[in-house]
C-alpha cells in the first residue's frame, strides 16, 4: 500500500492535533454556491455560504447536517459536478479543476445509480479503465472489491435487478477500487441494513488504518461519533462547528446515573422517589457531587449497584441544538420581514 | 483518446443490450416484403423501387436512432445520475461527450451496414447477378451515414443545455430546415414573391442557409436508384463538409457541457 505525506497517529489510530508535518488532504476556502431560480433565473438561492474547511491527511472527517444544509453541494463542488460561485478548493494540494488529481480520489455519490445493463463486475471494470489499470490488475481488483462489499455471488447479475443497498455496495466498491488517497463518500450508509452499515463502518476504519483520508457526509450521528476524528456541522449552508466529536459536545459530564436492584424486603432508600423502575431494576440520575452519598445510602439499604455511568451530551444533542437555533433564527427573520 | 474509446465502447454495449439493433428485424421484414411484392407490381423497375425503398428505410430508421438515442446520450446519464461517479474519475467532460458520440456512431455504422447487406440481399432476389451500378448503393449508404453523424452531433449539442423533449424538437426542426437549406440559397430566383423582398431579408435568408446544415448534400438516392454514378468530388466535399460542420457542433457541445452544473 502506498502511503503519502506524514500522518501522526496515537496508539488508538487517531490523528494527533499536532499535524504540522502533513499537508491537509482537502482545503476548502470561502466556497459559495448560488443557484439561480425563478423567471429567467433572475433570483438566486444561496446553498453554500463562504465555507472554509480543512481535512487533514489520514483523518476521518464527518460532514454532518440536515437535508438541504449544503453537504452534498460541497461534495459535488469538490468532485467538479457543479461549479462554485465563489471560492476555491484543493485536494492533495492540487486544484479541483485538475482532472489528473482525480486518479487519487474515490467518490461515492448519494444514492448512486449505475448502468443497469451492466453487471457489477462489468461496471467496476469500466470504472477501473479510467485509472489506467492493466487487464490483469483490473480483474484482480474487481474480484477483491466484490468480495469486500459482499457482492461476489451477485457479480453476474445485471444492476437493474439490484436492490438499493446492493447498488450502494457497488458504489462503495467503485470508489475504493483504485486505492485512492482521498475517499469522499456522500451518505455511505443510505439504504443499508444494519449488517451493511456495519460493513461500511469496517471499510471506513480499514481505509483509515491504511492511512487514507476519508470525508463523508452522514445523517446517522452515532455512527459518525464512532468513526470520525473530527466532524463539521453545516446548517443552512454555513459551517457551524468543526472539531473532534468530544470537543464539540464538551467532555464535561452532565451528571451521573446509577442502575441498581432492590429486593422486596430491603429498606427503602430516599433516592427511590427520584428513580425510574424497570422490572426489579431502578435507574436514578443525580449530580456528580451527590454520587458518593447516594452510593452510601444504597449500600446501607442493601441495594445491589449494577452500574454507575457518566451522563454526557451526545453529538446528536449538539447537532439538534444547532439545527433548532438555525430554525428559530430563520423564523425570526421571517417575522421581521427581512 | 483511450478514455474516449472506453466511453464509446460502453455506449455501443449499452445500445446492443438495450436492443437498439432489434430495428434490423423490422428492416429485414420490410425488405423481404418489398422483394416479394415489387416483383409482382412493377415491371422493369424492380431494382429502382427496391433501392429507393431500401435507402429511404435506412435513412428514416437511422434518423430515428440518431435523434432519439442521440438526445438521450447525455440527458439520460444526467437524469439517472450515472454521470456522477463517472465524472469524478480522471475523465475530461469533453472526453465523455466525444466517447458518447463515437459510441452511437459505432452503433449507427453497424446498424447501417447490416441494413445495406439486407438491401443487397433483397436486390439479389429480384435481379441476378448484380451490376457495377449496384455498387453506387454503397456510396448512398455512406452519405446517409455522414448525415446521421451530423444529426447525432446536433442532438448531442441540444441535449447539453435543454430538456430531452426540446432537444428532440430542436434537432428535428434543424433537420427539416436543413433539408431545405439549399432552397434558401436560391430563393431570389425561385420564390414568387422574392422580387418584393428587401435585400436585408434576402441576405438574412442567405446567411441562415449557410449556417443551417445542408442535408441535401448527402442525398443521392434518386441518382443511385436509377443506376447513375455519384461524382467522387461530391463524395469528397460532402465528407469534408460533414467533418468540419460536425467538429464545430461537437466543439460547441463540449464548451456548453464543460460549464454545465449537474443537478
Amino acid at each position: 500500500m502506498e502511503h503519502w505525506g506524514v500522518v501522526c497517529v496515537d496508539a488508538g489510530g487517531r490523528v494527533l492535533k499536532n499535524r504540522g508535518m502533513a499537508k491537509p488532504a482537502i482545503e476548502i476556502e470561502n466556497l459559495t454556491k448560488e443557484y439561480p431560480y425563478g423567471f429567467l433565473n433572475l433570483k438566486k438561492r444561496l446553498s453554500l455560504e463562504g465555507l472554509t474547511l480543512q481535512v487533514e491527511t489520514g483523518e476521518v472527517f464527518g460532514f454532518l447536517g440536515p437535508n438541504g444544509a449544503g453537504k452534498s453541494t460541497t461534495i459535488k463542488c469538490l468532485m467538479r459536478l457543479i461549479f462554485p460561485t465563489k471560492g476555491t478548493a484543493r485536494i492533495l494540494g492540487r486544484s479541483i479543476d485538475d482532472v489528473g488529481m482525480h486518479r487519487e480520489i474515490g467518490y461515492l455519490p448519494e444514492q448512486p445509480y449505475f448502468y443497469d445493463y451492466l453487471t457489477a463486475a462489468e461496471v467496476l471494470d469500466y470504472f477501473a479503465r479510467f485509472h489506467g489499470l492493466t487487464a490483469n490488475d483490473r480483474r484482480e481488483r474487481v474480484q477483491k472489491m466484490l468480495k469486500k462489499v459482499g457482492l461476489e455471488s451477485a457479480k453476474k447479475i445485471q444492476l437493474r435487478k439490484y436492490s438499493k443497498g446492493m447498488l450502494q455496495r457497488v458504489g462503495l466498491a467503485q470508489a475504493i477500487l483504485h486505492e485512492p488517497k482521498v475517499v469522499v463518500l456522500d451518505e455511505p450508509m443510505s439504504g443499508l441494513d444494519p449488517l451493511g452499515r456495519r460493513e461500511v463502518r469496517d471499510i471506513i476504519l480499514e481505509l483509515k488504518r491504511d492511512g487514507r483520508t476519508v470525508l463523508f457526509s452522514m445523517h446517522i450521528l452515532p455512527d459518525a461519533e464512532m468513526l470520525c476524528d473530527r466532524v463539521g456541522v453545516i446548517v443552512g449552508g454555513k459551517l457551524r462547528g468543526v472539531g473532534a466529536p468530544e470537543e464539540l459536545v464538551g467532555i464535561q459530564a452532565q451528571g451521573m446515573e446509577i442502575l441498581f436492584e432492590l429486593g422486596a424486603d430491603e429498606k427503602k432508600p430516599t433516592l427511590l422517589a427520584r428513580a425510574t423502575r424497570t422490572g426489579e431494576r431502578y435507574r436514578v440520575q443525580l449530580k456528580e457531587e451527590e454520587l458518593y452519598a447516594a452510593i452510601e445510602e444504597l449500600k446501607q439499604a442493601g441495594a445491589r449497584i449494577l452500574s454507575v455511568t457518566q451522563i454526557k451530551a451526545t453529538l446528536e444533542e449538539f447537532f439538534m441544538g444547532l439545527v433548532e437555533a438555525d430554525r428559530a433564527q430563520a423564523a425570526a427573520v421571517e417575522v421581521n420581514g427581512k | 483518446m483511450k478514455n474516449v474509446l472506453t466511453v464509446a465502447a460502453n455506449t455501443f454495449r449499452e445500445a446492443v443490450r438495450d436492443r437498439v439493433l432489434y430495428n434490423l428485424v423490422f428492416f429485414a421484414l420490410l425488405m423481404m416484403a418489398a422483394a416479394i411484392l415489387v416483383g409482382q407490381i412493377s415491371i422493369g423497375i424492380e431494382k429502382s423501387v427496391i433501392i429507393s425503398l431500401g435507402l429511404t428505410a435506412i435513412s428514416v430508421i437511422g434518423l430515428f436512432i440518431a435523434v432519439f438515442i442521440g438526445v438521450g446520450l447525455v440527458s439520460k446519464e444526467m437524469d439517472k445520475r450515472t454521470l456522477y461517479a463517472l465524472l469524478a474519475k480522471p475523465l475530461e467532460r469533453w472526453e465523455f461527450l466525444l466517447g458518447k458520440y463515437f459510441g452511437l456512431l459505432m452503433t449507427l455504422t453497424v446498424n447501417t451496414a447490416a441494413m445495406a447487406l439486407g438491401l443487397y440481399a433483397a436486390l439479389l432476389t429480384v435481379a441476378q447477378p448484380l451490376e457495377k451500378a449496384d455498387g453506387y448503393v454503397l456510396v448512398a449508404v455512406y452519405l446517409i451515414l455522414l448525415k446521421l453523424a451530423l444529426i447525432v452531433a446536433l442532438a448531442l449539442l441540444f441535449s447539453c443545455f435543454t430538456t430531452p423533449f426540446l432537444a428532440i424538437l430542436f434537432t428535428a426542426g434543424i433537420y427539416v430546415a436543413g433539408v431545405f437549406a439549399g432552397d434558401l440559397r436560391v430563393v431570389k430566383s425561385v420564390a414568387m414573391d422574392a422580387a418584393t423582398m428587401d435585400s436585408g431579408t434576402l441576405k438574412l435568408l442567405r446567411v441562415i442557409s449557410y449556417v443551417l446544415p445542408n442535408f441535401e448534400n448527402f442525398n443521392v438516392m434518386g441518382a443511385v436508384a436509377h443506376g447513375r454514378s455519384v461524382p467522387a468530388s461530391l463524395v469528397g466535399s460532402s465528407t469534408l463538409y460533414a467533418a468540419v460542420y460536425g467538429a464545430t457542433v461537437l466543439i460547441l457541445a463540449a464548451m456548453v457541457f464543460s460549464k454545465r452544473n449537474l443537478k
